[in-house]
């Protein structure tokens, strides 16, 4: 029962590419993984982090750099982009994470604008034009993913992998931890616990999926572009986690849906997308706090609490 | 006579200065093992500053502390609560979208050693609810188990922090007014709480319901302006004129 959402879902994304544009959606799970990865910090941890771009980014240009100049096979180069988003997933988490709130959203975005920077000036990135095509490759030497339909099974699997870790780890002993350090820092600090180890790695796993996100992404257009590490990407994911619902699990994978369509669709309007996504968040941030899975989720237990006559504390 | 190691707390000249005002000012404070310790005082009188200067919440400005023998100025403030002195807050700190079960678990869990295995079950924690269990029984919370904590009454959730404080069995508790905004009813809870968990335990306690302190404290330690302007029992402090001058000129009777 507790399952069923979950289900549904996936119901959902095994059909959904015979009816709909298989790379669209293979780029939406991407983003989906994305904003899942942010909400593991955003949510879950209570780090607002503005510079998440950087990860996604940078293991995007990791995998195709190594795919199209060096050759390497998907798998591999997957793996060097997330390990390198976690490296510095590791080192913007060691500058940012003694700041506190906005302090800390400000150093990651800081840091965020030097990647950037340095992705626009280094030779290898391809500049302004990026680096495409990006070659999709044989997975593990056997799978050709060039057939839309095999990339987006690829990219199902890439997503579900990400969505299991995240889903893990937010119920496990560690979780517990992270959701009280959340909740109320100063006393689990009082009861014993070092909490900025305990946020260094939440930054590191979310910055790690983030990668896997990115480095994926990159395979589904076939584009490694500076988009991805820009510091719109960071405003885009925390979009799609406040429209789905900051602190659900499945929020940010609605939300980033939710984005992905309007960005698609409005495109024709050009530069009124992002007029139309700022009133959108302003609209999340004042109304609709909970977002899409929130507000659902409250709307169930009004309905139970209803339904049977539940014992006041 | 007090001998050196029969103390548990003391510090020597414990200054705290925020940007030229001085919260704190030389304080030597002495607590006995095994004592219940009062520290009172009136508002602003910086008692909840020697707290977090005890705890290392703060950095002091100057000044000593040292715990068990131990000199523990410069031990980082989650290090405190491992070395055994383990404090609540004056406003009731609970995690408050987690059940009661789940707040004291918090306090369980960390000895297991798995608080950083992110790729373990939650479940591997229901070993822990026995023990849970009868922390929540003995605060007289049971009914109440699996209600978030954000959902109980003040005065619960004040008995659900003393459960927690009590689930990483400290040598010494740190209690900032642990009777604020409670009824009579509350009050007397608690008190038996304190009372039983300081059997085995030392107690430091702030706290401004005098009568609780004459019931319950062997010590009492007066602050005003960040300084020690008494200490004794409750008969030699309230004896005090300079004691009774003071509360006098704030409104505590
Ligand atoms: N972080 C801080 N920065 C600046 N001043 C502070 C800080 N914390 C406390 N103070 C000041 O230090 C003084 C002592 O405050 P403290 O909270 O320790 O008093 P208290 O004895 O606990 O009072 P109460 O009975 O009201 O809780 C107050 O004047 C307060 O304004
Ligand atoms: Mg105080």
């Amino acid at each position: 029962m507790k399952q069923l959402p979950f289900l549904i879902m996936l119901a959902a994304l095994l059909v959904a590419p015979f009816v709909v544009y298989p790379l669209f959606l293979a780029n939406a799970l991407c983003l989906a993984l994305f904003a899942c990865a942010f909400n593991l910090l955003a949510g879950y941890s209570g780090l607002l982090s503005f510079g998440h771009s950087a990860f996604l980014g940078t293991a995007g240009y990791i995998t195709a750099y190594t795919t199209k100049s060096w050759g390497y096979p998907p798998e591999l180069a997957i793996l060097l982009g997330v390990a390198a988003s976690s490296l510095l997933g590791a080192l913007f988490g060691f500058l940012a994470i003694r700041r506190q709130g906005l302090y800390f959203a400000m150093v990651t975005l800081a840091l965020a604008q030097m990647v950037y920077f340095v992705c626009l000036q280094a030779p290898f990135t391809g500049g302004e034009n990026g680096i495409q095509p990006v070659p999709r490759g044989h997975l593990f030497g056997v799978i050709d993913l060039s057939p839309n339909m095999t990339m987006y099974y690829f990219a199902l699997g890439i997503f579900l992998i990400g969505y299991g870790i995240i889903y893990r780890t937010i119920h496990s002993p560690y979780g517990r931890v992270l959701k009280a350090i959340s909740e109320n820092e100063p006393r689990a600090v009082s009861l014993g616990y070092r909490v900025d180890q305990y946020k260094l790695l939440a930054f590191v796993l979310s910055a790690g999926l983030s990668g896997l996100a990115g480095s994926t992404k990159v395979l589904v257009y076939q584009l490694g572009s500076l988009a991805d590490v820009s510091f719109g990407t960071s405003g885009e994911v925390l979009l799609m986690v406040l429209i789905g619902g900051l602190g659900t699990v499945m929020g940010p994978v609605i939300g980033a849906f939710i984005v992905a369509t309007m960005v698609n669709y409005l495109a024709q309007y050009g530069s009124w997308v992002t007029v139309i996504q700022g009133v959108i968040f302003v609209v999340c941030v004042l109304i609709f706090r909970r977002g899409v899975a929130g507000e659902a989720m409250a709307l169930a237990r009004r309905w139970r609490l209803r339904a049977g006559a539940v014992a006041k504390p | 006579m007090v001998t050196l190691t029969e103390l548990i707390l003391e510090t020597f000249g414990l200054t705290k200065a925020f940007l030229g005002f001085t919260a704190v000012k030389d304080v030597n404070l002495q607590v006995r093992r095994g004592a219940i310790h009062a520290l009172i005082g009136p508002n602003g009188a910086g008692k909840t500053t020697v707290f977090n200067l005890l705890t290392k919440f703060l950095p002091p400005s100057a000044g000593r502390i040292q715990f068990n023998g131990r000199d523990i100025t410069r031990v980082k403030p989650a290090d405190v609560a491992r070395l055994g002195m383990v404090r609540s807050f004056q406003i009731s700190a609970v995690f408050p979208h987690m059940s009661v079960r789940d707040n004291v678990r918090v306090a369980l869990q960390r000895p297991l050693g798995t608080s950083f295995h992110f790729w373990r079950p939650a479940a591997s924690l229901d070993a822990l609810n026995p023990r849970a269990e009868e922390l929540v029984e003995a605060v007289g919370l049971g009914a109440f188990i699996e209600t978030p904590a954000v959902e109980l009454a003040y005065g619960r959730k004040r008995a659900l922090e003393i459960a927690t404080t009590l689930a990483l069995d400290p040598e010494m508790l740190l209690l900032d007014e642990p009777m604020a905004g409670l009824g009579q009813e509350d009050i007397g809870r608690i008190s038996t709480l304190i009372r039983k968990a300081a059997e085995s335990r030392t107690v430091l306690m702030v706290e401004h319901n005098l009568s609780v302190v004459a019931d319950l404290s062997h010590t009492i330690t007066v602050l005003t302006r960040g300084q020690i302007l008494a200490q004794g029992s409750y008969a030699e402090v309230s004896a005090n004129p300079e004691v009774r001058e003071a509360y006098m000129g704030t409104g505590h009777a």
